[in-house]
């Protein structure tokens, strides 16, 4: 059997695998602990497809935040019902106000428009040696949140929008996952993946080699910002209200460390580190409250010892758990 | 309805402002200019310098000048501090992981804050008298305005002679512009970046200190966005060159009072949004800012 086929197959089983676990995952859970299982999901499909742009290209890219925002606005207005627009958005455009999207094609419309901004970011910037690329996608965080703030007949300002459909679960995060990390290791075993990799290795023999550069890196960035788009939708439908400000740098900075612990340009480094750190802060967050006694609970402890983690890594070890190889799961070969 | 006198008060503003993202700009462009770090930290430690300030100003005993020059110093030091135990274990090392301490050591900081201080704001007041307002010919201006743009012409005087005239000055000229051929000459590079950490983070302190001024207020993360919207204006001045970075502080002060003086009302909210729009804006037409080399920055 050739090497591709038995691993599509061997895929295919570990999806169905993945499938059954959930199943016993929701028959067994409490609502807490789905919970925290769907923005696992999320956080996979953020990892991996940011790790795309900043671990395969070598793109720094800091707007996650920013294109989930996109993405879950997007989202929340398309899927909104009609008597709930008709409500609480009166200024609304026409057409929007008679649409109720279902979820599915609410999700794609956000991530494509993130897309679209990325590309619009991108054109100045990925032109560029340097990571201006980190700077502009934290500005483009604030330009979101502030045109998030502002456009009231929209986004309704910094009252935001709630009571979105409550349709984001497990199913969803996983699923988007999934597709998440078959579309981003079928790029990076591709010629266009190895194209991104060249950029990253070295950008000029790269391009003495034929390697478009600009459509390279656009092409890595803007499907990592459509992911985030998609993350973004998920979420908003997850926890039913956004507000300007749940799109904080904190989201990206978070993101960013469970990348660079699982190790940049690694795939199943990535899903690891999502996995580790979004445990770890939930677990953080107990002993938060715990430590209160009494007093306040001691915020910024978690937050701390993320940031220390990532400091760390990079000092000491700087490729990250995987350092950019892949842990190659039971069954799968080698792609010849 | 743009009388002469609305134009100068929105110089003075332009000024004013200017001279602020000028002193946080030069710290930037000159770690930028050897290292190729985007420190991201650099904003914290402005904040720091603010807090420092308040903590030396409740302690009414302490001369005004001093609750300058204290946090001036002591940020320093902390600057200097960050380097040797973040930055320095990754000389050598991919940009990108020196990208991502950075970020890291700014949570560190701003949490560190949250949870010794609180993410409360508190007020920042200054002794009577340093706040009171003149009227010159219909146009108005506080004590502080002034000080804060004399301070900042001095120090940046100050700086300017220091890395034309001074040897450790010169090194840093020569390490910006080829860090391992300087190396090769006999120039001390941690040397160097030592002393280029300190004279950043003090004018950051300085620069967090006035800011605390003007807007009365502190809080832990104020120096995110001052941070990011200085390192537009090292841009625009062109990253690297430290006259770029006090030009551009300026341009940037005076383009954000005119987008909100000039513009109607509805446009204020926008003003951040702006900033960064023109940073785009830049990079399309200009990305080596304008006093910048023509050196391959696109790739």
């Amino acid at each position: 059997m050739k090497g591709s086929t038995r691993n599509l197959l061997v895929g295919v089983a570990y999806v169905v695998l993945l499938g059954g676990l959930l199943w016993l995952a929701q028959s067994t859970l409490n609502n807490y602990y789905l919970r925290i299982l769907a923005v696992i999901g999320i956080n996979i499909i953020l990892t991996v497809s940011l790790n795309l742009t900043n671990g395969f290209t070598g793109d720094f890219s800091l707007g996650i935040a920013a294109f989930m925002a996109i993405g879950a606005y997007t989202a929340a207005l398309l899927s909104l019902p009609v008597a709930m627009k008709t409500a609480s958005f009166p200024g609304l455009p026409e057409w929007l106000q008679g649409i109720a999207a279902p979820f599915l094609p609410a999700t794609i419309a956000g991530g494509l428009l993130a897309a679209g901004v990325a590309a619009l970011v991108g054109v100045p910037v990925l032109r560029l040696r340097g990571h201006y690329l980190a700077v502009a996608t934290l500005g483009l965080m604030v330009i979101v949140r502030i045109v998030a703030n502002n456009w009231q007949d929209v986004t309704r300002g910094a009252r935001g929008i709630n009571g979105l459909p409550p349709v984001s679960n497990i199913w969803w995060t996983f699923g988007w996952a999934v597709i998440t990390i078959y579309v981003v290791w079928m790029i990076v075993n591709s010629p266009y993946g190895r194209a991104m990799i060249g950029v990253r290795e070295d950008w000029l023999a790269a391009q003495a080699r034929g390697v478009r550069l600009l459509r390279t890196r656009m092409l890595a960035f803007t499907i990592s910002a459509f992911f985030a788009g998609v993350a973004g939708a998920l979420w908003a439908h997850l926890i039913t209200a956004i507000t300007p400000s749940s799109f904080s740098f904190v989201i990206t900075f978070n993101i960013v460390v469970m990348l660079v612990v699982g190790g940049m340009g690694s795939i199943t480094g990535s899903v690891l580190g999502a996995v580790l750190l979004t445990l770890l802060p939930e677990g953080l967050r107990q002993v938060e409250t715990a430590l209160a006694s009494g007093g306040a609970p001691v915020y910024g402890l978690s937050q701390i010892i993320i940031a220390l983690l990532a400091a760390l890594v990079m000092i000491f070890r700087r490729q990250g758990l995987f350092g950019g190889k892949e842990l190659r799961l039971p069954g799968m070969v080698e792609r010849e | 309805m743009f009388t002469p006198t609305y134009v100068v008060q929105q110089i003075i503003n332009g000024v004013n402002l200017g001279s602020m993202y000028a002193l946080i700009a030069i710290g930037l462009t000159i770690v930028y200019g050897l290292l190729r770090l985007i420190n991201f930290a650099h904003g914290d430690l402005m904040m720091l310098g603010a807090y420092l300030g308040l903590l030396l100003l409740s302690a009414t005993f302490t001369p005004l000048l001093l609750t300058l020059l204290i946090p001036m110093l002591v940020i320093g030091f902390v600057g200097v501090l960050v380097e040797r135990v973040a930055y320095r274990p990754l000389r050598g090392a991919p940009e990108v992981t020196m990208l991502i301490t950075s970020l890291a050591v700014s949570s560190i900081i701003e949490n560190t804050m949250v949870m010794s201080v609180t993410a409360q704001p508190r007020a920042f007041t200054l002794p009577p008298g340093v706040n009171q307002l003149h009227t010159v010919a219909g146009v108005s201006f506080s004590t502080l305005d002034v000080v804060t743009v004399a301070l900042s012409v001095t120090l940046m005087t100050a700086l300017t002679l220091y890395i034309r005239m001074s040897r450790t000055g010169i090194a840093m000229r020569a390490a910006a512009e080829n860090l391992r051929a300087a190396r090769l000459m006999g120039i001390d590079i941690n040397r160097v970046v030592m002393v280029a950490f300190f004279l950043g983070s003090a004018l950051a302190a300085v620069a967090g200190w006035l800011w605390a001024a003007k807007y009365s207020t502190v809080e832990p993360f104020m120096g995110f966005l001052p941070g990011l919207k200085a390192f537009v204006a090292a841009v625009i001045g062109g990253i690297g060159v430290i006259p770029g970075a006090m030009l551009g502080g300026y341009l940037l002060g005076f383009a954000e009072i005119f987008f909100v003086g000039f513009l109607p009302p509805a446009f204020s909210g926008y003003r951040d949004a702006f900033v960064f729009a023109l940073l785009l804006i830049i990079l399309l037409i200009r990305p080596n800012g304008i006093l910048g080399t023509a050196t391959d920055e696109r790739a």
